[in-house]
């Protein structure tokens, strides 16, 4: 039968088994919206602002193991979800954005809402296509949603002309999909696999470093065992927070730039370390030079072959999904008479016990001020731990990562690569839609809430009962720490001043406020905005506005080059 | 070092511009690219010169592997291989010049494949370096306009760059 190539997008969502779509309407995907309405399988959350579209689908999918769909109109419906698809591209996450665009006859004529999708958004996309026969609409979604899927995982953007929407076309959505030009290696070479286990069994100070990877695979459950088996020190990246049990005592905390102490020297003095779905950016190694200056032995699994020996030189590289790769790592090890070496793995964890002496999380509680690490640590007490937290960017942010233990993946959301402020409330609602009891607290800053603000209508009008925790500290935080430690306590535009009224803003959208000023009310109204299951509450703590995130491995500085809270 | 990177990508519409994107996204040099359909006309065959360590080699490589569009990638610079570039030059031919331009043209096995009272187009195939000795024998001056293709590379024997 033939259908219009509306009725097809739609039809192919349907058969993708999508159950949320994120978007806003507009000239170009008037079809599309037409078709719609006329079904109820696929669900359409209409948010405030597309940017918001893609970070909704964007935390939709971080929190599930399913690719997130947005839908925008063309021209400044596809400009405004270029941040969010960006977002979704540093950090691999499985998405289609499907874009409207001008009619066919139009492209190219400088037409009314025309924007060339296709070019504004190759640098930041998996792929992308220009769909301009309705007969290739089924097959180019098949393809994208394989795309955005298999792999290493991220967005996908489909442009559809106004035209193309509306034309006829024979409908059957293609049961497989065959791409002659990609064929992802899902599974790790065996030598190599075996190479690696016998490096890992004759170290003496092994370290395991795991990143967003090992969430995106799946593969907690296996990076635990291969942990326990090793009796390595096992660090998480940002992206990597939940891939393994932040209370498991082998777990030494997340590194990186506002790392531990125990994580980033384990790093850093380690001779094999096994770096699993990660990639050694700047913020995790820092300096590269001053990486490379002690010899070790690296071993590096990664789905995506580009991201190996790119800013580091490996030993060995394990190219294959990381689930995959560590089962068959875990069943050579079992089957090994040898056992990791017992004598040498207790000097390492001595040697780890005394940097964690440094205890390098601590920081002195205020009977006065509202302290942040306190708001979170109390926000751990009061959601048990189990709580969803996305977060906006910013020291909130590391303060999140490094005081919300997460014991599962897929617990924490976060920009990690682009640091897109903006990004929290929008995938606060996208987490909470995909998981319709769950506890989901969105921690954010006065800086970044106010960069999507407007998606508290959207929370209203579908019920999306989250908590924001907003840690108001009238500063730009991270920026304004930066000017304090780099640039001579200048703070260049780092203060915000004029803030609305938080409070009576949430209550205006229809919802709770409540503003904590006194580190003695922090509990009672945490329990309170949980105990609101049904309400969407903005808690507006004012935090101690000169508090700072430590450790600090500053840009440029070496993992080991640290600034401690107590070298100040 | 110098590498020539060859490969064979969809026939489609943005192919090239991804590629191209690719190169200035991520600061790689390009010292020439030129691309065209094979005897498979959903293929086509780019042929990319470029330079860098053999870290940023190895990237490049990587990353234009990574494209959905690239089919498959060889550098030529691996292995035995031949390498061509045309160039057509058109100079200023009076007088003396005239017949010293065609004595040296033959001398490199050029062709001169048009010509006017006052011009010749001449036509060169060769290595690069052969192309700018070339433009190293003529007089300068007399030189009107270049135009080269950048260079193209094929594998030798059974080194094959085929789907």
């Amino acid at each position: 039968m033939e259908l219009t190539g509306a009725e097809i997008t739609i039809r192919c969502l349907q058969e993708e088994g999508v159950e949320y779509i994120f978007g806003y309407p507009g000239g170009a995907v008037l079809f599309i919206y037409d078709e719609l309405f006329k079904q109820d399988k696929v669900k359409h959350v209409l948010v405030r602002h597309e940017q918001a579209a893609v970070h909704a689908a964007d935390g939709y999918a971080r929190s599930t193991d399913k690719v997130g769909v947005a839908l925008v109109t063309s021209g400044p419906g596809v400009t405004n979800a270029v941040t969010g698809i960006a977002t979704a591209y540093l950090d691999s996450i499985p998405m289609v954005v499907i874009s409207g665009q001008v009619p066919t006859s139009f492209i190219g004529e400088d037409a009314f809402q025309e924007v060339d999708a296709v070019g504004i958004t190759r640098p930041c996309v998996k792929h992308n296509f220009l769909v301009k026969d309705a007969k290739d609409i089924a097959s180019t979604l098949k393809k994208a949603f394989y795309l955005a899927k298999s792999g290493r995982p991220g967005p996908v953007l489909v442009d559809i002309p106004k035209d193309v929407s509306n034309q006829k076309a024979e409908f059957s959505y293609p049961a497989t999909v065959n791409i002659r030009s990609y064929n992802p290696q899902v599974k790790g070479d065996i030598g190599q696999i075996k190479h690696a286990a016998q490096m890992l069994l004759e170290a003496k100070r092994p370290m395991v470093y795991a990143g967003g990877g090992v969430i995106l695979s799946d593969a907690a459950k296996q990076l635990t065992e291969l942990v326990r088996l090793l009796g390595a020190p096992c660090t998480n990246t940002l992206m990597g927070l939940g891939g393994f049990p932040a209370s498991d005592k082998q777990f030494v905390g997340m590194l990186g730039m506002h790392g531990t102490y125990e994580a980033n020297m384990g790093m850093q003095n380690c001779d094999v370390l096994l770096a699993v779905g990660a990639r050694f950016d700047d913020r995790v190694i820092g300096n590269v030079g001053h990486f490379n200056s002690v010899p070790r032995k690296i071993i590096h699994i990664d789905i995506d072959p580009a991201s190996i020996s790119k800013r580091v030189k490996v030993d060995v590289s394990i190219v294959g999904d990381v689930s995959n790769v560590l089962t068959d790592m875990l069943a050579v090890l079992n089957s090994s008479k040898q056992k990791p070496e017992e004598a040498a793995l207790k000097n390492w964890w001595k040697q780890i016990a005394e940097w964690r002496g440094a205890n390098s999380l601590s920081y002195k509680n205020s009977s006065e001020l509202i302290k942040p690490q306190y708001v979170i640590e109390t926000l751990h007490k009061i959601t048990q731990g189990d709580a969803f937290v996305v977060s906006d960017v910013g020291q909130h942010q590391m303060w999140a990562a490094q005081y919300y233990k997460f014991n599962q993946p897929r617990r924490w959301i976060n920009s990690g690569g682009l640091g897109t402020m903006g990004f929290g409330l929008p995938a606060a609602m996208g987490v909470q839609l995909a998981h319709p009891g769950a506890t989901v607290a969105c921690v954010t800053g006065e800086g970044s809430i106010q960069m999507n603000i407007q998606e508290l209508s959207t929370c209203k009008q579908y019920n999306v009962p989250i908590k924001i925790i907003a840690l108001n500290n009238r500063y730009l935080g991270m920026v304004r720490q930066w000017q304090e430690f780099f640039h001579g306590n200048r703070y260049s535009h780092s203060y915000m001043d004029a803030l609305p009224d938080f409070v009576k803003l949430a209550e205006a959208y229809g919802h709770v406020g409540i503003l904590v000023e006194k580190p003695s009310d922090v509990e009672g109204a945490l329990k309170e905005a949980f105990a609101r299951k049904d309400d969407l509450v903005f808690l507006d703590f004012r935090t101690d506005s000169t508090e700072n995130v430590y450790p600090m491995v500053p840009g440029g500085k070496g993992l080991s080059e640290v600034i401690l809270a107590e070298d100040l | 070092m110098r590498h020539i990177i060859s490969l064979l990508m969809e026939n489609e519409a943005g192919a090239l511009s991804r590629v191209a994107g690719l190169f200035s996204a991520r600061g790689y040099n390009i010292e020439s690219l030129n691309v065209a359909p094979t005897e498979d006309p959903t293929l086509s065959r780019m042929t990319i010169v470029t330079s860098g360590s053999d870290e940023v080699i190895e990237q490049i490589n990587k990353q234009l592997n990574k494209l959905v569009d690239v089919v498959t990638v060889m550098d030529l610079t691996d292995g035995d291989h031949i390498e061509r570039e045309l160039m057509l030059v058109k100079v200023h031919a009076v007088g003396d010049a005239r017949e010293e331009l065609k004595r040296i043209a033959d001398i490199f096995r050029g062709r001169i494949i048009d010509v006017s009272d006052k011009s010749y187009t001449i036509e060169l195939t060769g290595a690069g370096s052969k192309l700018d000795s070339f433009l190293l024998a003529i007089d300068h001056s007399l030189i009107l306009e270049t135009v080269r293709s950048g260079a193209s590379g094929i594998g030798r024997g059974e080194r094959i760059l085929k789907l």
